[in-house]
Formats: structure tokens, C-alpha cells, sequence
């Protein structure tokens, strides 16, 4: 399955990328299980990527992690939302 | 247009001008500037790096605005987020609010800022001579935004 992944923040310049399209393994996915795929690439990874650091979206909507993921979604990463 | 995100410095007074130009109906325009601080705890600020999620950030700006306008009555909103390098003293955010009443005014500008401190897809990181840090949301902020949404104000 197809998925469209944007990075922002602390990831985005720890892990040093903004954009990907990815396929992840087939089946019903959800945030968590996307988190813990991606937390296989590495040590850094797993720590910027870790269920307590990271915060998401689906479609451009803020999502919890139990949050299920679909084809062609557009899903973002980044830290602790600190605007304003 | 309500909305603006913008790496260019705003005028103050401009914005309130015409957030009640046209309408005598207005008696009342509350307006609240954010400015980038000198100081994090003990440490010397020397700038802010602000960026966001395109797209996503207007959404979500667009959602807060029309929940202000369903609670309170409002002639007119504005808000200005700056992003990108900013340095101490510079203005960061604007959110302005017209009303006939000053009390709705107050509140839904108050409303506004709190909502999107906590809710709006903007980061920022700072730079002091210790290195580079990106912000956390602050708890003070999440109880601010929380009490909008559990009846402790109106």
C-alpha cells in the first residue's frame, strides 16, 4: 500500500528529510504499526520517531495513533505543535 | 481575506483600520500581537526559526475562525503568522476581532490565540548560545486551550 509521508519539525531535521512515498506492508495499518515500521530503519529513527516524541496527521487532520491509515493517504510527522 | 501566513512584518495599526473599515456597526476591536522574547528561562534567545505545514496549517486556522463565529458575534477576525527567521522583538502573530460588544470581541480573540497555539501546525525552534531547540507544546497552553472546551468559560 501506497502512502505519502511529509515531515515537520524536529524529525524533519534530525532524520533530515521532508518527503517520501512509501509502500508499506499490505494489510489494515494504523499509525502505531506505521510508527514501529518506521522505527526499524535505525537508532535515530527510533528515537525521533518514538510513540511519546512524535505527534501525526491523516489528510491534514491531527490523529491518534490507533488511527487507521488508507492507500494514497497523505501522513505527517513532526514533534509537539509550538506555534504562535 | 482573514488569513494570512506570511514571512513579511505586519503594521498594526494598518490591519485594525481595515478590520473595521466600512462598518459603523463595530464598537469594539481587541487585537493581540505575539513578539519573539531575549530570554528562554536563563539563556540569551538570539533568533526563532518558525515553520509549517502548509495546507494543513490554513485548515486548521479556517476551522478555529468559524468555531469563534459560531460562538461569539463577530463583525470580523484577522490573523498573521509569520514564519521562517525571526528575530528578538519581532512581532510573531496577530489576531484581531471586531465586534459590536467589547466582551465578544475579548473573548473570542482570546479563544483564537489559545486555539492555535495548541492546534494550528506551527513549530518553532530556538536558538540560543547553547545550540538549537525545538519548542515543546507548554502545559500551560493545553490547560489554556482546555478550558475553552469544558465550560469554564463562555
Amino acid at each position: 500500500m501506497k502512502i505519502h509521508l511529509l515531515y515537520f519539525g524536529r524529525p524533519r531535521e534530525a532524520l533530515n528529510i521532508s518527503g517520501e512515498t512509501v509502500n508499506v506492508p499490505d494489510g489494515a495499518i494504523t499509525l502505531a504499526q506505521l510508527l514501529a515500521w518506521l522505527r526499524l530503519r535505525g537508532e535515530n529513527w527510533a528515537k525521533e520517531l518514538a510513540d511519546n516524541r512524535v505527534r501525526c496527521a491523516i489528510n491534514q487532520e491531527l490523529a491518534e495513533l490507533s488511527a487507521a491509515i488508507n492507500e494514497n493517504d497523505e501522513v505527517a510527522l513532526f514533534s509537539p505543535i509550538s506555534g504562535g | 481575506m482573514n488569513l494570512s501566513i506570511q514571512t513579511a512584518d505586519f503594521d498594526l495599526a494598518a490591519e485594525l483600520a481595515a478590520l473595521r473599515a466600512g462598518s459603523a456597526k463595530v464598537g469594539a476591536l481587541v487585537s493581540f500581537v505575539g513578539l519573539v522574547r531575549d530570554f528562554s528561562g536563563d539563556e540569551k534567545v538570539e533568533n526563532i526559526f518558525l515553520e509549517h505545514y502548509p495546507g494543513m496549517c490554513e485548515k486548521a486556522l479556517e476551522k478555529i475562525i468559524a468555531e469563534a463565529n459560531e460562538r461569539w458575534r463577530l463583525l470580523g477576525v484577522r490573523v498573521i503568522h509569520r514564519v521562517g527567521q525571526l528575530l528578538p522583538n519581532e512581532q510573531i502573530v496577530l489576531v484581531a476581532t471586531a465586534s459590536e460588544h467589547r466582551s465578544d470581541a475579548f473573548a473570542a480573540c482570546e479563544f483564537i490565540i489559545d486555539t492555535l497555539k495548541t492546534t494550528a501546525p506551527f513549530w518553532k525552534r530556538e536558538q540560543t548560545q547553547q545550540g538549537s531547540e525545538w519548542l515543546d507544546t507548554k502545559d500551560s497552553d493545553i490547560r489554556r486551550m482546555q478550558r475553552w472546551h469544558n465550560g469554564e468559560t463562555t
